[in-house]
């Protein structure tokens, strides 16, 4: 019985090894067509747009698939460099690609595939009359903000302090999506997101404009991490997302061209 | 009088929690949440995961267990401080901690490194570490107060008769501590299968490789997915109940 015990143990330890229950990464090419499985670590602002993307990409090249990973950037930042399984990473802003760059986990220059603005998220038909920024800061508004470590934080932080509106003490959520999540539930009366997020979330809340002078250029660099299992598939992807097609897509999901 | 009415405040404070489930869950939709590619696929890790770590608790379990209770030896009082204190430590400290040795630059995780080209942190195996780090000190607690509890005089009346050890320990003590191996066993799997705060801090929250139920279930109520939350919850409730009811003659004799 103890060997029994013994067998099962090895077979388990030895099956599940250090790439997991997820499909082998495998080989580069197949009659010169990119095939395997990568895994893009990607922003949670990215969650429709990379998920489409990926779906498109998959339909285009049979051979290959492509899982995702979205959570806030800093965070992906962290679990690259400390070896997470990541083929691409595509991140909100530049400080955190910077990050995965110093730290010798990206393969060669990130490239910029697309932009974003921040909006002002408020419940469908903006019941408390929410116009600006300073109105957000009110006393019977309850704001919610992303964590300041995050991009999203980051970004809507240096928008308050562009309007000049001093904000503290705001409950916080960890990722874009999260934050604005809180008030499509009815947890929140507002929340500073990007532009996307309010166009992903179609009925569930509506958007109101930050002006451009206090609005911020939130910038997406995407880029292939060195350790990848799979670095013909993970360039092929890269170079689709910077395509003029997946540029398409992604204005489609409200994202703004990269800056030529 | 007064301890009925604050005993019944206090139970109305438990069921509330799982009534609120009960009746927001999305009965008509159950099928379809259950069957999301990314659920089918929490629900399958979850299971491989916390099985792998039961096994690997029972198999280091059963002989740290005998050491424990029927072994004298210097720091025997720490060894089984140590063992226990997974049992108490907040399991996001036991993720943070895990991650410090085992992780890339960890003391033990850089040989690993080194040696192997093989990192913990992010992969599945990571996480069946981190359920095993957590679940084995109930398994390790249960299996050593019944060896401690256990009539000498069967083990004894075995070996006068001729028997080696490891075959009076084969069909002497273990028959009699089966029950406790059994419940040791189902704690330990229900602990694993539960566990949250040392696999999302060790082992990540990727979708199909660490994404275990109880991850999946914080990152579709993060992410407003209420019914895809409610869904697996549901499941982990009725797996709970379902070794609760098992246990019951050993915990709550009525």
């Amino acid at each position: 019985m103890t060997l029994a015990r013994l067998a099962v143990v090895g077979l388990v330890v030895s099956g599940l090894g250090s790439s997991g229950f997820a499909p082998d990464a495998g080989a580069g090419q197949l009659r010169g067509r990119p095939s395997g499985s990568i895994t893009v670590f990607a922003a949670s602002s990215l969650t429709d747009a990379f998920s489409k993307l990926g779906h498109d990409f998959e339909r285009s090249n049979p051979e290959t698939t492509v899982s995702f990973s979205f959570n806030a950037s800093s965070a992906l930042a962290t679990q690259i460099g400390e070896g997470a399984p990541a083929d691409v990473f595509a991140s909100a802003d530049a400080a955190s690609m910077a990050k995965a760059v110093d730290g010798g986990a990206i393969l060669s220059g990130p490239i910029v595939f697309a932009r974003n603005r921040l909006e002002i998220a408020v419940e469908p038909g903006n019941p408390l009359g929410i116009h600006s920024l300073a109105d957000t800061v009110k006393p019977d508004v309850t704001l919610v903000l992303c964590a300041a470590i995050v991009p999203c934080g980051r970004y809507a932080r240096s928008s308050y302090a562009k309007a000049g509106v001093h904000v503290s003490n705001v409950p916080t959520a960890e990722t874009a999506t999260a934050t604005l999540t809180k008030v499509a539930l009815g947890e929140a009366d507002a929340a500073v997101v990007y532009v996307t997020d309010v166009a992903a979330a179609q009925d569930d809340v509506d958007g109101i404009t930050i002006p451009d002078r206090e609005n911020v250029d939130a910038v997406y660099p995407i880029g292939v991490v060195k350790e990848t299992q799979n670095r013909a598939l993970a360039r092929a992807f890269v170079d689709y997302v910077a395509s003029s097609r997946g540029r398409r897509t992604l204005q489609h999901f409200a994202f703004l061209a990269p800056r030529p | 009088m007064i301890a009925i009415v604050v005993a019944t405040i206090a139970i109305a404070f438990f069921a509330a929690p799982l009534v609120g489930l009960l009746l927001r869950a999305p009965w008509g939709n159950l099928w379809n949440e259950l069957s999301a590619p990314a659920t089918v696929e929490a629900l399958k890790l979850s299971l491989v995961c916390s099985a792998a770590a039961t096994v690997l608790s029972v198999a280091f379990g059963v002989p740290l267990a005998w050491v424990l209770a029927r072994q004298q030896f210097p720091g025997r009082r720490l060894a089984r401080a140590l063992v226990a204190l997974p049992m108490v430590l907040p399991p996001v400290v036991g993720g943070v901690a895990l991650f410090l040795a085992f992780g890339r630059r960890g003391f033990i995780g850089q040989e690993l490194d080194d040696w192997f080209g093989f990192t913990l942190p992010y992969t599945t195996l990571g996480v069946i570490v981190a359920e095993t780090f957590v679940a084995m000190p109930f398994f390790v607690i249960t299996v050593e107060a019944a060896l401690r509890s256990v009539d000498h005089r069967y083990e004894e009346a075995a070996t006068t008769l001729g028997s080696g050890r490891i075959t009076t320990f084969r069909r002497v003590t273990l028959p009699l501590i089966a029950p406790s191996l059994a419940a040791g066993a189902a704690l330990s799997w229900a602990r694993a299968l539960g566990e949250f705060g040392a696999t999302i801090t060790f082992a990540g929250n990727l979708p199909g490789r660490t994404q275990t139920m109880p991850l999946a279930i914080f990152l579709e109520f993060e992410n407003g997915n209420t019914d895809g939350a409610i869904a697996l919850s549901l499941v982990l409730v009725l797996i709970s109940m379902a070794v609760l009811v098992g246990l019951r003659d050993r915990w709550l004799r009525a």
